[in-house]
């Protein structure tokens, strides 16, 4: 028996959810629609969770991505609270973990991710805390005033930015990175060492190259954590940021074609997935087109899912994403355009040391991304350059007295 | 109450506005897409640059903060009445002002 049928169901009310039901009414999308997501609460800025919000600066209605009103002013069914199970593709159905069924002539899905989790010893004691969504957060901030050390396991941007955060609100931080620097995942080396000198000198400790062996407890509740050389770390709560996992599960189970590796459910230029009618958006696509991996960004989430709505309603526009990226921490502020991955070379603009400048990464000779720390210029100029694949002579790219704007091709 | 938006077509379009959001949230949620605000607010795009063009009598617009500055004087569109949107707060004083959203980047 199915409980409603919907002309476009999404399912996750994240960034890519909220999106798509909002790109779906712009293109004049005029069948049914329903937001359907797990969390109690309507759609938010998710990075805010490890800036402002955890920081107790920006209340969280000043967060939701739209006023509680727009969606039904925009005839959109919000479900919250409610969780898709699985997914029927022949039928055209979802199910739901409390057992309905919900028909869709085309499926969104914007399920995101869901953060990885420990297995050592111990993983299951209270104060083990994930920063993904809101409930996340306000557990942990609910904990804060009990708690004076704390431990960040993860390296990552979200754990460098609860770190910094943490460290402000005046707790003892330390953060337990495997790799030999942080944020190795994503930036080049000058870029680690740069953030890791800035969380040292704001008091924060790093361990570097260093495992968990076993989160170590008193009555049920973290009291440390064992590093695999056998130091204790004392901690009133661990926060784990070891990345995300894609929620494609149901997905997969029902046909659609998985990314290489596990990275997700493959998408195409207009954010089809290999099910009829079915697409998906966000931390959970890869897209076929790219590299092979996840770009876990808000703004890859609004551009798939701006893609898969225009599809949906006739207008298709294939997607050609150049990713945007950004990452608050003390008083810095990092943007990022392009993707690194793959590059062959990285040309460092200004000096480090004046807590401004610019790496840029270049892959067969063009510029293929940019890191920038307090240079709002160099990011805004080097989009462009980023777009057009410029090639430019690493020298002069090197040379952050000539504006990113008066480089052409010249290499 | 409400603010007068300046789409980049030339049309100007009266939209509600509420007191408490932010000028850049009180556009979106008017449904001017063209107003990208791609981080939301973190002051970390520039895609939410408007101009101010008028504001009702006696009417002041919250000073700048330097992170605000400094995004703004790396666009290149940047006049004296350019602010980013997501920077102001709207309140009372400012039902009826006017703002121009500003080329794409
Ligand atoms: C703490 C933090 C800080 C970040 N900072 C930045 C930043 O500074 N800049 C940036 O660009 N990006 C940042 N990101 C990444 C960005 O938030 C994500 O890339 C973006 O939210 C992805 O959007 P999404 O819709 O794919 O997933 P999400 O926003 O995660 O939404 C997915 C939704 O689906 C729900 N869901 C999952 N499974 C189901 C199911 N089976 N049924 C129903 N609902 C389900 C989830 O609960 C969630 O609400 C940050 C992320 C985090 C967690
Ligand atoms: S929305 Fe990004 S700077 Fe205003």
């Amino acid at each position: 028996m199915t409980h409603g049928h919907y002309d476009c169901l999404i399912v996750g009310a994240g960034h890519a959810g909220a999106q798509a039901a909002i790109s779906l009414r712009q293109s004049g999308f005029e069948g049914s629609v329903c937001l359907l997501g797990d969390e109690p609460v309507a759609p938010y800025e998710r990075p805010a969770l490890s800036k402002e919000y955890l920081a107790g600066k920006k209340e969280f209605a000043r967060l939701l991505l739209r006023p509680a009103e727009f969606w039904p002013e925009h005839d959109v069914t919000l479900s919250p609270g409610r969780r898709v199970t699985a997914v029927e593709a022949e039928a055209h159905t979802v199910t739901c973990a409390d057992a309905t069924t919900i028909g869709y002539g085309a499926l969104v899905w914007c399920a995101g991710g869901t953060p990885r989790t420990l297995h050592c010893p111990g993983h299951g004691l209270d104060g083990i805390h994930a920063i993904r969504d809101k409930a996340d957060c306000d557990r942990l901030i609910a904990a804060l005033p009990h708690s004076r050390r704390i431990v960040v396991i993860g390296g990552g941007y979200v754990g460098l930015e609860a770190a910094a955060v943490l460290s402000g609100l005046g707790k003892q931080v330390v953060v337990i990175e495997a790799l030999d620097r942080v944020l190795a995942r994503v930036a080049a080396e000058p870029l680690s060492r740069f953030y890791e000198a800035e969380h040292r000198a704001h008091g924060v400790e790093l361990r570097l190259g260093t495992s968990v062996a076993e989160i170590v407890g008193r009555d049920g509740a973290v009291s440390g954590v064992r590093l695999a050389e056998g130091t204790v770390v004392a901690a009133e709560q661990v926060i784990v940021g070891i990345g995300i996992e894609p929620v494609v599960e149901p997905l997969l189970a029902a046909g659609a074609q998985a990314a290489p590796g596990g990275a997700g459910v493959l998408v195409d230029d207009l954010c089809r997935t290999t099910l009829a009618d079915v697409y998906a958006a966000g931390d959970c696509a890869v897209a076929r087109s790219g590299p092979g991996i996840r770009i876990e960004s808000r703004h890859n989430a609004t551009e798939q899912a701006d893609t898969a709505a225009k599809a949906i309603s006739g207008r298709p526009e294939p997607l050609r994403l150049v990713p945007l990226f950004w990452s608050n921490q003390y008083d810095l502020r990092l943007q990022t355009v392009g993707l690194s991955h793959g590059h062959d070379r990285t040309v460092l603009r200004g000096d480090p040391g004046s807590r401004s400048f610019s790496l840029v990464y270049l892959k067969d000779g063009a510029v293929a991304a940019l890191d920038c720390v307090n240079t709002a210029r160099d990011y805004l100029q080097g989009r462009r350059l980023v777009e057009a694949g410029t090639r430019v002579d690493p020298a002069l790219l090197a040379d952050a007295r000539t504006p990113l704007k008066d480089m052409a091709e010249s290499a | 109450m409400h603010i007068t938006v300046r789409t980049r077509d030339g049309d100007a379009h009266p939209v509600e506005a509420r007191t408490g959001l932010s000028l850049m949230q009180n556009i979106r949620n008017a449904g001017v897409d063209e107003l990208e605000a791609i981080c939301g607010g973190s002051l970390s795009c520039a895609t939410c640059h408007v101009y101010v063009d008028s504001l009702p009598p006696g009417a002041e617009l919250s000073p700048m903060s330097q992170d605000e500055e400094e995004l703004l004087d790396a666009c290149d569109d940047l006049t004296e009445n350019s602010r980013l949107s997501c920077q102001l707060v709207f309140g009372p004083a400012l039902d009826g002002m006017r703002v121009t959203i500003a080329p794409e980047y």
